[in-house]
């Protein structure tokens, strides 16, 4: 059991990432990445929504009505996120000005009510717990290391400490400011996925169409 | 009456929804293989939001604001924490109530429209829209303009981006990139020309 119970938790982070693979969650990934503190809080505020909301889900899932399982899904989704609000709100309120309305987009995180729809509704209360909880983690995993890139390269520091000494405080670096704005996260996620793929071959996308070569020709 | 166009042209090309905000980016990434569905869903997005957008400044001005229950006499009561959950309620149930409309009155357009109905709850676009114009503190009329002007920028980049990928099956793709990885770095190489509409100052 407690095999299983490790693979629910390690699984989402390279063989089936949601981000990489079920393509869920990206629009909180690439837009909370700029700097490696606000992608920690909303990583941990993810990880926090979608192990209790699948938690509580399995609970109830004897009792939700399958006609009007959304509603109730997304009202108990929107309840834990209007408490993590609140909670950032309070102890971190720079970090929550600067994440502005993607804390309140987590309700919409396809990763949230993706679990709750396919792993809590069918599955033991704790179960289900370590899954979300894998889950967020296997995001967290990605909105990191995208962090990571975006922050050392963009504006030399790792957390706000200076790693690279930019040229514009005397010292060698020259920033490239591209990473701050927005396409770059497109890029970097995409590089990451084509990292992933080359590595775990399985999940490679089949064509389309193939290209026809001379020889077959 | 000049501001609100600004604000229009702001929503549609500077704030992006889809390319600077990265909202609705699971359907956009998803749904974004041929143009007549994607044109489909832009549509849909952009009636939903025009209509979600305006609602939910209603119900934030008159019932959740600090103060804004004062017409029933309750002017200290502050229920902006109640915000997300109502915002996401009226959202579920809009989307429900034009899915019924639709289905009675329009039954060509729900033919059309119907099978991204429900998609549509959970795009980031809309409760997007609908939390931009609570933290930019728009009235009414600009939360109108907002609405009708983000959805139609959203359904704007959906459908270039599928025209973009419908000839993009025809090209000789490594095989990591193929599929989801060449679409990110599409959807990057767009928010970078979008990007250059950041200069124009209104």
């Amino acid at each position: 059991m407690s095999q299983t119970r490790k693979q629910l938790l390690t699984d989402p982070l390279v063989d089936n990432n949601p981000i990489t693979l079920q393509v869920l969650g990206i629009c909180s990934a690439l837009a909370v990445t700029s700097s490696l503190n606000v992608a920690f809080v909303m990583s941990l505020a993810v990880i926090a929504v979608c192990g209790f909301s699948s938690l509580f889900i399995s609970f109830l899932r004897h009792y939700i009505p399958n006609s009007i399982r959304i509603i109730v899904q997304m009202v108990i989704i929107a309840s834990l996120v209007i408490l993590v609000d609140q909670i950032i709100k309070a102890y971190a309120y720079e970090i929550s000005k600067t994440l502005s309305v993607f804390v309140g987009l987590i309700i919409t995180n396809c990763i949230v009510m993706g679990r709750a729809e396919a792993f809590a509704m069918k599955n033991k209360p704790f179960e289900s717990f370590v899954d979300g909880v894998g889950n967020g983690l296997g995001y967290s995993l990605l909105l990191m290391s995208v962090g990571v890139v975006r922050e050392l390269f963009g504006s030399g520091s790792l957390f706000g400490i200076m790693i690279f000494e930019p040229v514009s405080n005397g010292g060698w670096y020259v920033p490239n400011g591209l990473l701050l704005l927005p396409p770059s996260a497109f890029f970097i996620i995409g590089f990451i996925i084509w990292g992933v793929r080359t590595w775990k071959k399985s999940q490679v996308e089949a064509r389309e169409y193939k290209i026809q070569t001379l020889e077959e020709h | 009456m000049e501001g609100l166009i600004s604000l229009a042209v702001k929503a549609i090309f500077v704030e992006n929804l889809a390319l600077s905000f990265f909202l609705g980016m699971c359907t956009f990434i998803a749904v974004s293989k041929k143009i007549s569905t994607a044109i489909g869903l832009g549509i849909s997005v952009m009636i939903v939001q025009s209509i979600t957008v305006p609602a939910n400044n209603i119900i934030l001005s008159y019932l959740l604001k600090p103060g804004a229950l004062a017409w029933a006499g309750f002017p200290d009561i502050d229920l902006t924490f109640l915000g997300l959950i109502s915002y996401i309620g009226v959202i579920a149930a809009l989307v429900q109530i034009l899915e019924m409309i639709l289905d009675k009155y329009f039954p060509p357009l729900y033919n059309a429209l119907g099978i991204f109905l429900p998609l549509i709850t959970v795009n980031c676009a809309i409760l997007g829209g609908s939390l931009f114009m609570v933290e930019r503190d728009y009235n009414f009329s600009e939360a109108t303009t907002y609405g009708i002007a983000s959805g139609f920028g959203w359904a704007l980049a959906i459908a270039t981006m599928a025209g973009v990928r419908e000839k993009l099956k025809y090209s000789d793709i490594p095989d990591g990139l193929q599929g989801l990885g060449i679409t990110f770095i599409t959807a990057g190489l767009m928010a970078m020309a979008f990007m250059c509409f950041s200069g124009v100052k209104l």
